[in-house]
């Protein structure tokens, strides 16, 4: 079996395993639900399973990409399908193929037509996510980038709630505006180096061999950075975000949350960083700007809502700038926050909307004022999303600590202002989620039809156990992860390192090793840097 | 005298087409089986498009440089022959189903397609107004098929008056280059000086009738009137074979009047960003998916004008630059025609008899009522948003390349946006078809099953918007090639 898997091919059977269970779902007899569910169930955990045998394939401190498949494609431009995986998106790709499955669950009961089209979309939507995280030719990333918003639009589409059309086409248009920049992007980018092939050009960049103008890389830069920040989405890109997840069924609300929303920052390190660190440098205090003005917006517009689902949605927008202002902040330590956050975001936050999911199956509202005392009547379910809430806000032993720890500190080294304004974010999000919780499940049972509502039957104790060891093992075990994704921050880090003019910035014990001239450079720099950041107040 | 026997074989496509257009009209009054024609037209189609195959074996001009036998003319004609044969497959149950001639309907679209070929493989000006006026005098006929129809005889009478006005700029524009350079032998005219007010006057009148014909902006009123009164399969063929014909006429005045490609590049540029703007505003707010469609084709037309704006700028540079921006038009003109052809197809089968069911409403539930039917309604629409693994994305793509490659920014950049414009009203269509629930009756009515010839096209559009959109290797290779266009 191992050498089946070690032939080279692990990556392409990673990618299309899901689609050869599609399509087998589609050509099946559409009435057998149960039938239906159990082949997407098998499909979904044997592709989680078969991605867990990329953790073999990735030895530790070994840097670039690992189990790389590289074939022409097609000639004239020469694009190639290339593959590979190293430290980042290994975990990313496990972390969607472990969502799948839970989605499948989650949508075991709740999903009760056109049931066949359903499972077919979130395999389609599987496809299209691992594809993007292990494609490594930036035609073959932006194929999948694409192809993966039709079956993300379609279950929003389809099985969502009343606005989900609405939802659904605003979330392809802010996509597909922010991606065919990308695509213009993509190919200035061939006609400066001839290749589509990301490690060619990364090292091309490195070596020096492609030398952009600061005005066409920052060009370049910002027709990528915007294609990433709607995904991400990133303040003021996020109007989107809200519409889809709260009309989006509870897995597409789960994949959406859990890994969609990587994908942009994801392709901040791998894109923006490596390709274009002048670029990213000067971007940086705008960009650090805006994730902070993310955090806390997010956090403040999540503080007001009414609806608990839009609550979890704009706790996502406050997270996700947890990310970016890590990805921007250039340190190995913030880096590698940024990618404990992403995966940690995407379980806690998975759990979170699977919780809301379990509500709204049982009620049929997202109005917290609707609910109330819900501990009485149902206080497993209770203690489980006490348990998401608080991975969530970030209670050391859970996972959200780590990712948003490590931010925090990495960010501090470098801007310690950008550190204790997004601070703010990890205060507030404790005062959104306790006090939505409060009002939730706390208190007296209000509303009559509440007394009644059943606990988490076994299906549902089920995900959210699994789901909450996972939450607790990332608290702990958090060095299993970061020994995995160390060297690939680094390297990422290192790309961005050799034109690092905040260098400066750092604490003074570091300046005297710094040259004469190096120091006159870096003290125009943070002239400049201070400029910037009152530009932007 | 009898013309040698190569001249023959360059326009044996034509030649056959015309011919089984004839024996159709000839044979109508004697035999009773209406199917019998789509027989015979099938036979002359496919027979005319594999005689394409003997063409290309003997390239070089013909008839003393009337007639230009080359790989570019051998692209042009299998397309323009795959059109009849998708057309005359897609329209047999059609005619069926209205109580339409078959016989004169196959000669017509036969004739137009000798035309195209004329047009798409001649190197003389007036030997392109021939086929120019074969195919269109035949669509003016085709537009007005369906006779108890007010809306199809009024789109013939539109067609007609307008068509012919562009026709007369076409051929006062030929009279014109014949004044300022004593000749209408393209392969004549690379010495001619560019800077002659004459010439310039008579290239802009050219581009103004070759402009009405692929309805580009401002010249694109008829579009959708036309494209809506037409019998459906009918409007498949308008938008797929007299577009890539007359696109075809205008590459090769590109490839041999240099004056050509410096004098248009500005006018190339403005056409492009007007047709992109008025076809995709104007879908926007479109119910009818006929007209949404014919405002679609408008926008695609901007599209490949991009790449000939691309063209002329490349023209400039070097010679031989331009290959890829060329290729760029070649196969954006292949995958929209599949495409093109699938959709209406699907359009004209879901229209039903009178072509009643043409409004968005009616599309609502389909994936529900006939899931194959939205499915590839769907993937065709992609294809023309634009979307990857479709042909229509490398179509874009290529375009884009030419563009980006010719340091056209702006155009790439209105291209983008107009694509956004674009992706809202086929998403639409998308939604209503997958996403909204259609009325009671409609979804108790009986399943319509699409005839087997009607499948058999949309397999073959759909399975060739699939292939070309992975595997779009042999194809590009063949057009990539340098002598391309034979000078």
């Amino acid at each position: 079996m191992s050498s089946l898997f070690q032939g080279g091919h692990l990556l392409s059977i990673l990618i299309f395993f899901p689609a050869v269970g599609a399509l087998a779902l589609m050509l099946l007899r559409g009435d057998d639900h149960i039938f239906i569910r159990r082949i997407a169930l098998i499909v979904s955990v044997a592709e989680f399973l078969f991605s867990l045998l990329l953790l073999r394939g990735i030895p530790l401190n070994m840097g670039g990409y690992r189990l790389e498949e590289n074939a022409q494609w097609i000639t004239t431009p020469p694009i190639h399908y290339h593959l590979g995986v190293d430290g980042i998106s290994l975990f990313l790709v496990i972390l969607t193929t472990f969502l799948t499955p839970i989605s499948v669950l989650a949508s075991w009961s709740s999903i009760g037509h056109r049931v066949k089209e359903f499972f077919v979309m979130l395999l389609m939507l599987e496809v299209g996510v691992v594809g993007v995280f292990l494609s490594l030719d930036l035609f073959l990333f932006f194929l999948f980038w694409e192809v993966m918003l039709i079956p993300m639009a379609m279950l929003i589409g389809i099985w969502g709630h009343e606005r989900r059309i609405y939802a659904a086409v605003k979330f392809v248009l802010y996509t597909m505006a922010g991606s065919i920049l990308m695509l213009v992007g993509i190919i200035w980018l061939y006609n400066a180096t001839g290749t589509f092939d990301l490690p060619i050009i990364q090292q091309m960049t490195q070596t020096g061999t492609l030398v952009l103008e600061p005005r066409a890389e920052m060009l370049l830069f910002l027709a990528f950075f915007v294609a990433f920040a709607v995904k991400v989405p990133l303040f003021p890109l996020h109007t989107w975000l809200p519409d889809a997840h709260v009309e989006a069924p509870t897995a597409g609300s789960v994949m959406l949350a859990g890994v969609l929303l990587k994908m942009g920052t994801y392709g901040m390190m791998r894109f923006c960083l490596p390709l274009f660190p002048e670029a990213a440098h000067r971007a940086a205090p705008w960009v650090a700007a805006l994730a902070i003005i993310g955090i806390i917006y997010g956090a403040l517009v999540a503080l007001v809502q009414p609806n608990l689902k839009k609550l979890v949605a704009y706790s996502s927008v406050s997270h996700l700038g947890f990310v970016v202002l890590g990805i921007f902040a250039f340190r190995n330590i913030s880096m590698q926050g940024a990618v404990y956050q992403m995966l940690a975001h995407g379980i806690s936050t998975g759990a979170l909307f699977l919780l809301v999911g379990m509500l709204y199956d049982r009620r049929h509202t997202f109005e917290i004022s609707e609910y109330g005392g819900l501990a009485t009547p149902m206080p497993k379910m209770a203690a489980f999303f006490m348990f998401a809430a608080l991975s969530s806000l970030g209670l050391p032993i859970l996972n959200g600590f780590v990712g948003e720890y490590l931010i925090l500190l990495g960010t501090y080294q470098s801007h310690w202002q950008w550190a204790s304004w997004a601070a703010l974010g990890v205060i507030l999000s404790a005062c959104y989620l306790l006090w939505s919780y409060q009002r939730v499940f706390f208190g007296e049972v209000t509303h009559e039809k509440n007394k009644t509502l059943p606990d988490a039957s076994g299906r549902e104790k089920f995900i959210l156990v699994t789901m909450s060891l996972v939450m607790l093992w990332m608290g702990i075990g958090s060095t299993y992860f970061t020994r995995r994704t160390a060297t690939a921050s680094q390297t990422v880090i290192d790309q961005v390192e050799p034109q690092r003019p905040y260098e400066a910035g750092a604490p003074a014990k570091v300046i005297p090793a710094i040259t004469a001239t190096g120091a006159v450079n870096s003290l125009s720099d943070s002239k400049q840097n201070s400029a910037a950041e009152s530009a932007n107040r | 005298m009898f013309p040698r026997t190569d001249d023959i074989l360059r326009v044996l496509p034509e030649l056959i087409w015309c011919c089984f257009g004839m024996f159709s009209m000839l044979l109508q009054p004697f035999i009773k089986n209406r199917h019998f024609f789509t027989t015979l037209a099938l036979v002359g189609a496919v027979g005319g498009t594999g005689a394409a195959f003997v063409a290309g074996a003997t390239p070089g001009a013909g008839f003393y440089g009337l007639i230009q036998s080359d790989v570019f003319s051998f692209f042009f004609r299998l397309l323009v022959g795959m059109v009849a044969v998708l057309v005359i497959m897609a329209s047999d149950s059609y005619l069926d189903r209205e109580n339409l001639p078959h016989a004169e309907f196959f000669a017509l679209v036969l004739f137009a397609t000798a035309g195209m070929g004329v047009l798409s493989s001649a190197r003389e000006l007036l030997t392109a107004f021939i086929g120019l006026e074969m195919s269109s005098i035949s669509s003016y006929i085709l537009a007005g098929f369906r006779r108890d129809s007010m809306k199809s005889s009024e789109a013939s009478l539109k067609y007609f008056l307008l068509g012919s006005f562009a026709t007369g700029f076409f051929l006062y524009g030929i009279a014109l280059v014949y004044g300022a350079t004593g000749t209408t032998n393209l392969s004549r005219m690379d010495e001619v000086d560019p800077n002659s007010n004459l010439l310039k006057l008579g290239l802009s009148l050219i581009l103004i009738g070759i402009g009405f014909k692929v309805a580009a902006a401002p010249f694109q009123i008829w579009t959708p009137d036309v494209y809506e009164g037409a019998p459906t399969p009918v409007t498949a063929l308008f938008s797929a074979g007299p577009k890539a014909a007359a696109f075809a006429l205008l590459l090769r005045i590109f490839a041999s009047v240099p004056a050509a490609t410096h004098f248009w590049f500005w006018a190339l540029w403005v056409l492009a960003i007007l047709t992109m703007f008025a076809g995709n505003l104007g879908a926007l707010l479109q119910t009818n998916v006929k007209r949404l469609l014919a405002y679609s084709s408008i926008a695609h037309a901007g599209y490949i004008l991009v790449a000939f704006a691309a063209v002329t700028f490349m023209s400039n540079d070097l010679n031989g630059g331009a290959t890829p921006a060329y290729a760029a038009v070649l196969f954006y003109l292949l995958s929209y025609a599949l495409v093109k052809i699938g959709a209406f197809t699907i359009v004209s089968e879901i229209g039903g008899t009178g072509e009643k069911n043409l409004s968005l409403d009616d599309y609502a539930g389909l994936a529900q009522r006939q899931p194959f039917a939205a499915a590839t309604l769907s993937l065709f629409l992609l294809s023309l948003l634009g979307l990857p693994v479709t042909a229509g994305f490398f179509g874009k793509f290529y375009i884009f390349k030419a563009a980006v490659n010719s340091h056209l920014m702006w155009l790439a950049v209105m291209m983008a946006i107009n694509s956004i414009i674009g992706a809202y009203y086929y998403l639409r269509l998308i939604v209503v078809m997958y996403m909204k629930e259609g009325s009671a009756e409609a979804m108790a009515a009986p399943v319509v099953r699409f005839p087997v010839a009607v499948n058999v096209v949309l397999a073959i559009t759909a399975i060739g918007t699939v292939y070309f959109g992975l595997f779009p290797n042999q194809v590009l290779n063949f057009i990539l090639q340098p002598n391309l266009i034979a000078r």
